[in-house]
């Protein structure tokens, strides 16, 4: 048998957030975790921390921004070793003021940084960590709503969930998204997760709570020799065009632009550069001249499965739903309430496109805006 | 008796999809198109060792079995016909009569690069006025006084002719005796004498070059000389022989991968308020096209198990390849039925595996060929 | 130099997926596949290996059948495979996974000039964790989302993704590193190598094989010693079941919006 010292659940407590900063910038996900955070530690009656890792003057520049979205207080761990990710160091740091504090729970963002560092922090907290999360509980109730929303659970089974558990419930796609599975690390502490960025709700910016933060600075205590790797460059690059086949949003014309073709690829960019997408088109357009082959979706052109497909004005000739019918969601417009492109559509509209577009980007504006 | 494939050839079977969904589907279209050869397909064969399948690895092959060879040609075959034309041809009408009937120095000089891959071999049989009828050749071959031999005379409908490296072909040495005149030689294609007329546009494996060879006071080296002088046609009719097994390969492989594609389209296509697989009528079409495609796959897994181990396989290769290339055209045919007009445009592969299919009930010998070679069998003596 | 990769088969979740009423994949039903970021590991292995003629030891552990997956590797051109089985190790997490894996990544032997390379993550859990645990309970530096790997003796130079651009990366043998998709094109079997491969070892480590390792103990392994469980297993609610929106105003478009921001898709 192992020994362990982190399975007294009551010697731990308090919800931690990774702070995490790169080249003095604070990751704008953080935010997120901070609020989601401030939820939890509400329900659990207990505080907010941040930990903040960086080079001199971190601390100042972050810590109220932290405590505006709920941290009450932020640990500040300032050092020139800390000033670049390197995941000896941070581990280090993290893992010995986590190993002092006794944080119940632990979140870090699911970036290619707390990606990495999360589970070198858990192997060595022997700890659980749950991955790429995309909702949290510790309330139960707050936890059965969210599954009679979200899932197909039968209602008896939500009932006989144990209302007095405490644990983190940390829930997360697996298998593409075709199944959700909630996790929980109910023998040790601290519970981790990293949670996927831009899923949970960033809360309101609350300046008497930004001026109330308590920042505690501690030392570092690193040496060259915790340290094996070394970054000898760090390059910043603009966001490549991504092709079709790796786009996380497409928004597709086809025929129907055909009045004003020029006018009707417009509003698809327009629609397509606030989702963050790109455009792409129909065999019908590609024939047409309207867009160029690499623009093609289909069987004869690429097969794409982006989160979100748009598709204007396209009829949804087989061929052309060969190429994009696992996409996770499809929304169409459409004049022909006939079309077959509604048969594999989760939202249809019918409309034209002229119209409706235009609408929808005030529509999706207004939306991102309230998150 | 086991009808499964061994571990090893499961594995081969698995390769050969990847390999033919990734590297061969994809430009099938085009290469057939464009009548352009792949090269840079058959660069990617050789670099996975499929240009020399079955033969040993001390020769440079792959060390493999004719299963593997039939399966990679069926595998390739049912995206694109040319590219299992390519393998077929090489791999059996180019380096199988040297592999059988070379001189150790032979084989190292000819039969290893064609075998590793590093060059490919094309076979030179068919004239003008001798097709079906071999025995007819005019392409003569004189043995002169310092044993080198004069080459006069051409081909045509060559597979491989003008992008090979190697031929294996045929003249008449001597006139008098008919098929027992006739001796085979190793040709580079950098012989002196030696040139390519006519490139051909066909119907289908249009990726595949298929060309006239002219033969102009060639002169040959007396090492040339494949096999013995005047051995020629025994050579000719046993490297065809083999050759059926790559090509009723490829027929099979041609019916296979239109009816997938069929069926795939037949879950997708509605009509008259429902999928054409609920239609029972194309039910039965598809039952029945399945059912042959099965015996054909029957057939040719037979005649290659025969081959591999050293049993007579002239009929069964006959049958294999007479049964699998009537399959072929049949069930191309109606899958562009079932296409409707989208099977009749070029955007969709069907009518080009229609047209790729015919070309198996013609070359290394047509249906009429291989009925009486199999006639040939059952009534000898 | 030896390359140690560690690679997982995992049901194909590109085609159906296919989903038990009780909530868990119906792996029998689904056809297994390497992973493929496990394919990048490996790949990256065999060039190593063309260019330097180091050694490449492809691990697994999972059922028996696994052993069919690294006899692919091996004929990919890996030299040989380990398959870790057993039922002690069952239902084991990613912590308990790599308990189990850094034990036989020792028993197969870590020396001073080796690389563990693994793939970013599977895309059955997704979870991206096993590499970098793995190099924890090894205590030897890790690298994650390579794009690019140079090795010069015990030098090695890693091109490392972020988000937002790249960090160049160097460390010291021995290392583990985790490959994503940019860093090569994984080739196929060879057809010599499909004839070879059930002639080159696969050794098979159980939990007698590994059980005196300090890292296997009943409480670090299997179901047991895994720190997280499975609470709850459901599918999302069904889609296709796809509705048409009513009118093609201002407020259908609203109306569209929530929902998309509801999914999280906005």
């Amino acid at each position: 048998m192992a020994e362990f010292n982190n399975t007294n659940l009551a010697d731990f407590s308090g919800v931690w957030v990774f702070c995490e900063q790169r080249q003095g910038e604070l990751q704008p996900t953080v935010l997120e975790l901070i609020s989601e955070a401030r939820k939890l530690a509400d329900d659990m009656g207990v505080e907010v921390c941040g930990l903040l890792l960086g080079g001199k003057g971190v601390g100042e520049k972050m810590a109220k921004e932290l405590g505006a979205y709920g941290a009450d207080k932020v640990i500040v761990c300032e050092d020139d070793k800390l000033e670049t990710f390197t995941t000896d160091a941070y581990a280090k740091v993290i893992c010995d003021t986590v190993m002092d504090r006794k944080p119940e729970i632990m979140l870090i963002a699911a970036t290619n940084i707390g990606r990495d560092l999360g589970p070198r922090c858990a192997a060595r907290l022997h700890t659980g960590l749950t991955a790429d999360c995309t909702h949290l509980d510790v309330d139960v109730e707050k936890y059965v709503s969210f599954l009679k929303e979200s899932s197909t659970l039968p209602q008896a089974q939500l009932d006989a969930l144990n209302r007095e558990d405490r644990n983190l419930k940390m829930t997360r796609p697996a298998f593409g998204g075709h199944l959700m599975a909630t996790i929980i690390c109910p023998r040790f502490r601290p519970q981790m997760a990293t949670v996927r960025p831009g899923v949970l709700k960033k809360g309101e910016y609350n300046e008497a709570k930004a001026n109330a933060v308590v920042v505690e600075n501690i030392a570092a205590n690193l040496t060259d020799a915790d340290i094996k790797t070394k970054v000898t460059e760090i390059v910043k690059e603009a966001k490549e065009m991504v092709d079709l086949t790796g786009a996380e949003v497409i928004v597709s014309v086809g025929r129907g632009i055909s009045k004003d073709v020029e006018g009707g690829i417009n509003l698809a960019k327009q629609l397509a550069d606030e989702l963050g997408g790109i455009v792409a088109g129909s065999r019908a357009a590609v024939d047409a001249g309207w867009l160029t082959a690499d623009h093609q979706v289909g069987q004869t052109g690429k097969t794409v499965r982006p989160r979100l497909y748009i598709a204007l004005g396209i009829s949804g000739a087989i061929q052309h739903k060969a190429g994009m019918q696992d996409s996770e969601c499809i929304v169409a417009v459409n004049k022909a309430d006939a079309a077959p492109i509604f048969e594999c559509a989760d939202y249809g509209i019918c409309g034209d496109l002229f119209k409706v577009v235009p609408l929808m980007i005030d529509a999706i504006k207004e939306a991102k805006a309230s998150k | 008796m086991d009808f499964r494939l061994t571990k090893e050839q499961e594995m081969m079977q698995k390769l050969c999809r990847e390999f033919a969904v990734n590297e061969i589907e994809p430009i099938a279209a085009e290469i057939d198109e464009q009548e352009r050869y792949p090269f840079e397909t058959v660069e990617k064969l050789r670099k996975y060792g499929m240009m020399g399948i079955q033969y040993p690895k001390e020769l440079g092959g792959s060390g493999g079995d004719t299963i593997c060879y039939s399966i990679a040609i069926e595998e390739a075959s049912k995206f694109c016909g040319t590219t299992g034309c390519i393998i077929s041809a090489h791999a059996t009408l180019g380096a199988w009569p040297i592999f059988k009937f070379g001189t150790p120095e032979q084989k190292e000089k000819w039969l290893r690069p064609l075998i590793d891959g590093t060059k490919t071999g094309a076979f030179g049989l068919t004239e003008p006025n001798a097709g079906t009828d071999a025995s007819a050749q005019q392409t003569t071959a004189e043995k002169l006084e310092d044993g080198s031999w004069l080459v006069n005379g051409s081909k045509v409908f060559i597979t491989g002719g003008g992008v090979a490296d190697t031929y294996v072909i045929f003249a008449m040495t001597d006139k008098t005796k008919g098929n027992h005149g006739i001796s085979a030689f190793i040709v580079d294609k950098d012989d002196a004498g030696f040139s390519i007329g006519k490139i051909e546009h066909k119907m289908g494996i249009r990726g595949s070059q298929t060309s006239e060879l002219i033969f102009e006071d060639m002169v040959l080296p007396a090492d040339r000389l494949l096999g013995k002088e005047n051995g020629g046609f025994k050579i000719a009719m046993m490297t065809l022989d083999g050759g059926r097994i790559g090509i009723a390969s490829q027929a099979l492989g041609i019916a296979q991968g239109a009816l997938d594609k069929a069926v795939q389209y037949m879950k997708e296509r509605v009509q008259f308020g429902k999928s054409l697989d609920k239609f029972q009528g194309l039910q039965w079409m598809v039952a029945d096209m399945a059912t042959k495609i099965e015996a054909a796959r029957l057939l040719v897994r037979r005649a290659a198990f025969n081959k591999d181990n050293g049993l007579p396989y002239t009929k069964e290769a006959a049958m294999a390849k007479l049964f699998a290339a009537e399959t072929a055209m049949e069930v191309t045919t109606k899958c562009v039925q079932i296409y409707g007009g989208y099977g009749y445009i070029r955007e969709y592969p069907m009518e080009r595996m229609m047209r790729d299919a015919k070309i198996t009930e013609i070359y290394e010998g047509t249906s009429e060929v291989q009925r009486m070679v199999i006639a040939g069998q059952i009534f000898k003596k | 130099m030896k390359v140690i990769v560690c690679v997982k088969q995992v049901p194909d979740t590109s085609g159906k997926v296919a989903v038990n009423p009780d909530g868990t994949l119906n792996r029998a039903s689904m056809a297994t596949i390497i992973n493929p970021d496990d394919k990048n590991a490996v790949e990256a292995a065999l060039t190593l290996k063309d260019n330097t003629g180091c050694e490449v030891v492809v691990v697994t552990m999972g059922p028996p059948p696994a052993e069919g997956m690294l006899r692919e590797l091996i004929a990919m051109g890996a030299d040989r495979g380990v398959l870790v089985s057993g039922r002690e190790f069952g239902g084991s997490d990613t912590f308990a996974t790599s308990q189990i894996l850094a034990a036989a990544i020792k028993k197969i032997g870590l020396e001073a000039d080796d690389i563990v390379l693994c793939g970013r993550q599977a895309i059955d859990g997704d979870t991206a964790q096993v590499g970098s645990q793995i190099a924890e309970k090894l205590d030897i530096p890790q690298i994650s989302y390579a794009a690019d790997i140079k090795v010069e003796g015990t030098k090695v130079t890693v091109k490392r993704m972020l988000e937002d651009g790249h960090m160049t990366i160097e460390t010291q043998t021995p290392c583990l590193v985790t490959c994503i998709k940019e860093l090569n094109e994984p080739r196929y079997m060879s057809v010599g190598g499909i004839f070879d491969c059930y002639k080159k070892p696969v050794d098979v480590y159980d939990y007698n094989t590994l059980k005196d390792d300090p890292l296997i103990e009943v409480d670090t392994i299997g179901l047991k010693g895994s720190p997280t469980n499975i609470f709850k297993s459901f599918t999302p609610p069904q889609k296709g079941v796809g509705r048409m929106l009513e009118g093609a105003d201002k407020n259908t478009c609203a109306e569209l919006a929530a929902e998309l921001l509801k999914k999280h898709i906005i």
